[in-house]
């Protein structure tokens, strides 16, 4: 239940994005968000409202941290 | 994120370099690690990754299931107020765990006017289409959920809604699990979304107190095998440190905003975990101010503490990382989804429903 989900907005009005889901069209409320953010964005969505915006090349940020962590030779 | 991302972080050669690695850091004695959150769960068994642990490494599931640990008298106050006529408004899984006497489904069974919600921003829609009927949103959930359930008490709603709360908080679930008699914890990967709300330096005096190392990991499986590395890295190391293992959604000072409406609505007090029992600052109560929103102040219900949990069921000792789904005899045979014992097996994020549906410990 604490699973949040990326989704882009297609739409905002006033606190309420409209999010593309994939399958169905879906409303995010942006009161807890307290970021600016617009059309073509994406957002992490839990139970209905939006949580953080995220960055589109967040993955690949997100793997060249794996990467650095395992040319290093820590640990082992 | 774009699919291709998500692919990316489910990527198999980097998954074997990180299993890899994990074999690189088998420890000399039984390593214990603990999460405390369905979606993690769900990730290593789906997954299949506690094949890839390396030998004395053991992963498992603590209180991270909210609906599981939502007491049977917050759960008999729902039930009640649902059958003196009011519409209860819950979160699917709510529906099925049982209180004393009754679910929320067998209360609708009764007439009840019981519904499914996806959101508390859902209940309040409800509230204003039914305006003559007393609407009460059951909110549940740990630091993620709580901030759209302040935010609809902070939103003006209609005068005929309110919110019967039951959120609870992460951090004091961990020291719990620090100070309890056979549970023993060697690493948190401390879960993902409620700290993108409450931060990763929300784990700091934790980590302080009970020297602890605590990794913030995220949801896909190589989130998980990344946090999990870093976790034996620090054991190995000798160091207890915060460490976030999945900076592109969690930051160290969190969600200032949802962090702020958390404290406009709520303020911190004891609660009551099944299973655990009644935990000091763990849970979040509607203020005063907004007492107009609590539905235990509206409606006049007498609960008494229930039975926990019923005969047979380990579901405490699950909740707790004392024992996996498997430790139970009941597992599988008289408990299943269909038929549910405990909460462990109703909730979608429940360790034993979670094992039931992808095999928890891979027999490779
Ligand atoms: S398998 Fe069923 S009875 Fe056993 S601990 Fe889990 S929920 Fe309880």
């Amino acid at each position: 239940m604490c699973l949040a989900v990326p989704l882009k907005i297609v739409a905002v009005e006033g606190n309420v994005a409209t999010v593309d889901t994939g399958a169905v069209r879906a409303r995010a409320r942006l009161d807890a968000l307290g970021e600016d953010v617009e059309v073509g964005d994406y957002v992490l969505v839990h139970a209905g409202f939006a949580i953080r915006r995220l960055d589109p090349d967040d993955a690949q940020e997100t793997l060249q941290l794996f990467d650095e962590m395992l040319a290093s030779d820590e640990g082992g | 994120m774009r699919e291709a991302d998500r692919l990316a972080l489910r990527d198999p050669a980097r998954a074997r370099a990180f299993a890899e690695r994990l074999r690189s850091l088998r420890p000399d004695r039984l390593v214990r690690i603990v999460h405390v959150c369905g979606t993690h769960e769900i990730a290593i068994s789906e997954h299949g990754l506690r094949s890839l642990l390396p030998e004395g490494v053991e992963v498992l599931e603590g209180p991270g299931c909210p609906v599981c640990v939502t007491s049977t008298r917050d759960l008999d106050r729902a039930v009640k107020i649902a059958l003196q006529g009011a519409i209860v408004c819950a979160f699917g899984d709510m529906l099925r765990v049982p209180g004393t006497d009754l679910t929320l489904e067998e209360a609708r069974g009764l007439g009840a006017d019981v519904r499914t919600v996806l959101s508390a921003a859902d209940a309040v829609e409800v509230a204003w289409a039914n305006p003559e009927r007393q609407v009460i949103f059951f909110a549940v959930g740990f630091e993620t959920t709580a901030p759209g359930t302040a935010a609809v008490i902070l939103d003006a709603p209609p005068p005929n809604f309110s919110v019967l709360a039951a959120h609870k908080l992460i951090p004091p679930a961990l020291e719990t699990l620090m100070e309890l008699p056979d549970v023993q914890v060697d690493g948190f990967l401390a879960p993902g979304h409620v700290s993108t709300i409450i931060g990763a330096g929300a784990y700091e005096a934790l980590v302080r107190r009970h020297r602890v190392p605590v990794v913030v990991a995220g949801f896909e499986p190589l989130d998980v095998l990344y946090g999990i590395v870093l976790l034996l890295q620090q054991l190995r190391q000798g160091r207890a440190e915060v460490e976030n293992a999945y900076p592109r959604a969690v930051t160290e000072e969190g969600n200032a905003r949802a962090l702020a409406l958390i404290e406009a609505a709520f303020e911190v007090g004891p609660a009551r975990w099944r299973g655990i029992g009644n935990l000091p600052a763990s849970g979040l109560d509607i203020r005063a101010e907004h007492a107009t929103c609590d539905a235990v102040q509206r409606f006049e219900v007498r609960v008494e503490e229930g039975d926990e949990t019923p005969p047979g069921c380990r579901c405490a000792d699950v909740l707790v990382a004392r024992a996996t789904p498997a430790d139970c005899p009941l597992f599988g045979t008289a408990c299943t989804p269909v038929a549910p014992v405990g909460p462990c097996m109703v909730g979608s994020e429940g360790a034993c429903q979670v094992w039931y549906r992808y095999g928890g410990r891979p027999t490779l």
